[in-house]
């Protein structure tokens, strides 16, 4: 039996940190129609953090008008409690991805960042994607069940 | 984000209430180094109780302050921390690597 959608949501933003809480916050806003668990929505909250904070330090790096670094989400409520969420940047994009996906990898070694963001993506959905090609952006596919 | 600290003899415990993420991520750590060369306790302790909302930059932020902490000789100390800022920290195995005090 197809999966129905049930309902949908696109946001657009500019890649600003400060819009880092705006994305979790609406996401799990959205998230929260299916009733999941407290501890699903800090899951979804944390995934898509993690998502958004690499296109800004990471796919628009080096980039200083962030007034032109679109970041886009668009999210799928499935009838069986489904939530996907496809995010979107045009920056540099990957040039390796299976590198880009080991723990503690990182490219931005001054900014004390982690090199968790994908593991944790990873760990915290029921399902992960990276597209990405350099130069060609990359999009984020995080697909999580509200409901057991 | 707010911090706030507490001297403790030889000690400093700094706590940290509210939201970590890659946008408040360098104000605390500027502001968490600045406690640390003022005052190079023996330990200092980071209480992360209030802390409500955590990713890979809360790591980033603690493992940062686990190198300061070694640069000037002291030993670095996680206390009674959220579900929120334990799962992250767990996911890196740093509650394997770090003093982590409960109920202080």
């Amino acid at each position: 039996m197809q999966d129905k959608v049930i309902n949908t949501m696109k946001l657009e933003f500019t890649a600003r940190s400060v819009n880092e809480s705006l994305a979790r916050s609406a996401v799990s806003a959205f998230a929260a129609q299916a009733d999941p668990s407290i501890a699903v929505i800090a899951d979804i909250k944390t995934v898509v953090s993690e998502a958004v904070t690499n296109s800004i330090v990471h796919g628009y790096a080096g980039v200083e008008d962030k007034s032109l670094c679109p970041i886009y989400i668009h999210c799928k409520l499935y009838e069986s409690s489904r939530l996907v969420v496809r995010l979107k940047d045009r920056g540099c994009g990957i040039e390796d991805i299976c590198m880009a996906m080991q723990p503690l990898f990182t490219t931005d070694t001054d900014g004390e960042r982690s090199g968790m963001g994908f593991t944790i993506m990873q760990t915290f959905t029921d399902g992960f994607k990276v597209r990405s090609e350099p130069g060609k952006g990359t999009t984020v596919v995080l697909e999580k069940r509200l409901k057991r | 984000m707010d911090i706030t600290c507490e001297r403790r003899g030889e000690d400093v415990v700094a706590f940290i209430r509210g939201e970590i993420d890659h946008h408040n991520a360098k104000n605390a750590r500027d502001s968490l180094d600045s406690i640390i060369d003022e005052s190079k306790p023996t330990t200092f302790s980071l209480d992360l109780s209030g802390v409500t909302f955590c990713d890979s930059s809360g790591l980033g932020l603690v493992m940062g302050r686990m190198r300061k902490c070694c640069s000037v000789g002291s030993v670095l100390c996680i206390q009674n921390p959220s579900s929120a800022a334990l799962r992250i920290l767990e996911i890196a195995g740093m509650d394997k690597i770090l003093k982590i005090e409960r109920g202080v």
